[in-house]
């Protein structure tokens, strides 16, 4: 066809059927266009300008004092506390998390009822409630020993020395955080094909192998998602160890903003823009640490941004290229 | 390939299997009911039935991934999953006051044992996050037969036996099933078991691809190890099987030469069931 698609042919006589179907295939199909679609953005588009216009605008959030507070040494301070609460308390949490999920999948119906009684307390007991306890738990137990259970004591600690305010909100956030990763790493292990269980003891694989090389990795493709918002949820529950006097991000603005009254507004954004950029990071490493359990999963791996990046670029090239040539 | 793997690949020593008297129940369902059956080293036997015959239990019995309640299995004269009380070191010697009750064995005890046992299953069941090449090594490194190196290398000579050498680096959900099943039977030999379990290797492949699994079990029963095969390919059965079993209700109806039990079954049952798969 030497005419442009789409470009009405002329014809010296009058078409033969054939011909007509010849000139129709040759024709690119136009998309349906969908108006409401077109509003329904312009709509949005409006509301999203108003609001970042309000955000700018409005004298109320001061931006001015946001620059100031962002990056001061006691804001830093805070987030370095965050930080470390957070990492402590996601390591340990996933880790009696494991052991919970291997209890309560396990065939001796003790294991199984103390898992399930620890998940039920853990999950129904608010997280402050947890931390308070904890705090007051030297005047509960004056000392903790190791030693011979209901025997004499080989080991004795003095419990006010060894509970500082890190440690009583690290125990503190582990201990709700293993309940629920319990759940999670569960889940993730019921997720994997009995086939895989039967394969792997078929082959004659120690026990241990079985686990940590064939069942975990596997589960750990439902494991990731659900335990990357579990540790969403913690990254923000550190802000309740303010209340066992540990200074968190949250709490070092809080004290900022008892000293500085007018400045309220602006410490709150300070911490919303901290939380928002942990959160942004934790996003991230979830896509490509998903990525790497999706390995074998699915027959390609899903790209990464700056494939997408690249492979959008190279589309835009060509349909740019095919554009010109018609 | 250094001359050390292949003669490691030769030495496979073909096993000698025994039932004994074998029932197994689930509750009131009784799906084995005193199964006796001994396979010679080297013999290939097929093991036919309808479904819910009890023929694929019967296999899963014999690397104990199913646990009798009555009787045993033995490979090469070892019981398989249990032992006798009194053989404190499993000399097989009887104490002066004779054999006392079968006694389970230890889980270790059993997984070592069914390292020298291959099982390949109708879903072949690969290890979906491991290469090819670490789904057939496996094995051997987790239970300590070999190094890293030498099992890269076994894997590699046994995934060319099979047909898979430019398959290496694939992700067994990018290969067709038969080329998986193929894997998976790489992934049995790599054990070098003296005895090799198949759960109907065909079963979940399109009809097309069948031809290329039978190709490599065909080629292991000339290679002289013991094959025992649950299959419904009646005409496979007769190309290459020692010897035909004919199983229904738990029990074995009747065995033979394929040339008797398929073409001569002497048993209502027998000539029933072939009529209706042939």
């Amino acid at each position: 066809m030497s005419e442009p698609p789409g470009a009405t042919v002329t014809l010296p006589e009058a078409p033969t059927a054939d011909e007509r179907q010849q000139a129709l295939t040759a024709q690119r199909v136009l998309p349906l266009r969908r108006p409401g679609r077109w509003i329904a953005t312009a709509a949005v588009l409006v509301l999203a300008a108003q609001f970042v216009h309000g955000l700018v605008s409005n004298p109320f959030y001061q931006w001015d004092r946001f620059g100031y507070w962002f990056l001061r040494p006691n804001i830093l301070d805070g987030l370095l506390i965050t930080l470390e609460v957070t990492a402590y308390s996601a390591v340990l949490g996933l880790l009696g998390g494991i052991l919970l999920a291997l209890a309560r999948l396990s065939k001796s119906p003790v294991l199984r009822a103390v898992s399930w009684t620890y998940v039920w307390a853990l999950r129904s007991i608010p997280l402050i409630v947890v931390l308070i306890f904890l705090y007051n738990f030297s005047a509960l137990y004056k000392t903790l020993s190791i030693g011979v259970p209901f025997g004499p004591a080989f080991f004795t600690f003095d419990e006010s020395r060894l509970a500082t305010d890190m440690a009583v909100a690290v125990v503190g956030l582990s201990l709700n955080e293993a309940a629920y990763a319990a759940e999670v790493v569960r889940g993730g292990i019921l997720s994997v094909d009995q086939g895989q269980h039967e394969a792997a003891a078929a082959l004659g694989l120690p026990k241990g192998y079985q686990f940590r090389r064939i069942v975990f990795p596997q589960a750990l493709r439902s494991i990731v998602p659900n335990y990357v918002n579990q540790l969403i949820g913690l990254i923000k529950g550190t802000s309740l160890v303010f209340y066992v006097s540990l200074l968190d991000l949250f709490g070092s603005a809080q004290t900022m903003g008892s000293t500085y009254p007018g400045d309220i507004v602006p410490l709150l954004l300070v911490v919303t823009v901290w939380y928002l950029v942990l959160t942004s990071v934790v996003s991230v490493i979830q896509f490509y640490v998903e990525r790497y359990y999706a390995r074998g999963a699915t027959r390609s791996l899903p790209p990464t941004p700056l494939q997408k990046l690249r492979t959008g670029l190279t589309d835009l090239r060509a349909r740019i290229r095919r554009e010109a040539a018609v | 390939m250094t001359a050390d793997t292949l003669e490691a690949l030769a030495d496979v020593e073909a096993a000698t299997v025994e039932i004994h008297d074998v029932h197994k129940w689930y509750g009131t369902h009784r799906v084995l009911n005193g199964i006796d059956l001994t396979v010679r080293p080297g013999e290939v036997t097929v093991i036919l039935g309808p479904s819910g015959s009890g023929k694929s239990t019967l296999l899963r019995v014999i690397n104990h991934l199913e646990k009798p309640e009555i009787g045993y299995v033995s490979i090469n004269g070892e019981l398989i999953g249990v032992k006798r009380q009194g053989d404190r070191r499993e000399t097989g010697v009887p104490p002066a006051e004779g054999w006392g009750r079968l006694k389970e064995l230890s889980e270790r005890a059993i997984l070592t044992q069914r390292a020298r046992i291959g099982f390949v299953f109708q879903n072949f069941n690969l290890f979906p996050h491991l290469t090819v090449l670490d789904n057939v090594a496996a094995a051997p490194v987790a239970t300590g037969k070999l190094g890293k190196p030498e099992a890269l290398e076994l894997a590699r000579e046994l995934l060319d036996r099979v047909g898979l050498a430019d398959k290496t680096g694939a992700y067994p959900r990018q290969l067709s099933g038969g080329q998986q099943q193929r894997v998976a039977i790489a992934r049995a030999l790599a054990l070098r078991p003296g005895v090799i379990l198949f759960d109907e290797p065909t079963s979940a492949l399109d009809p097309e691809l069948v031809g290329e699994v039978l190709a490599v079990i065909k080629d292991l029963a000339t290679s002289g190890t013991t094959l025992v095969i649950v299959t419904h390919e009646i005409g496979f059965a007769r190309e290459i099987a020692d010897r035909v079993v004919f199983i229904d209700g738990g029990k074995i109806v009747e065995q033979g030469p394929p040339s008797e039990v398929l073409d001569k079954p002497r048993h209502e049952r027998t000539r029933d069931f072939l009529s209706k798969v042939l």
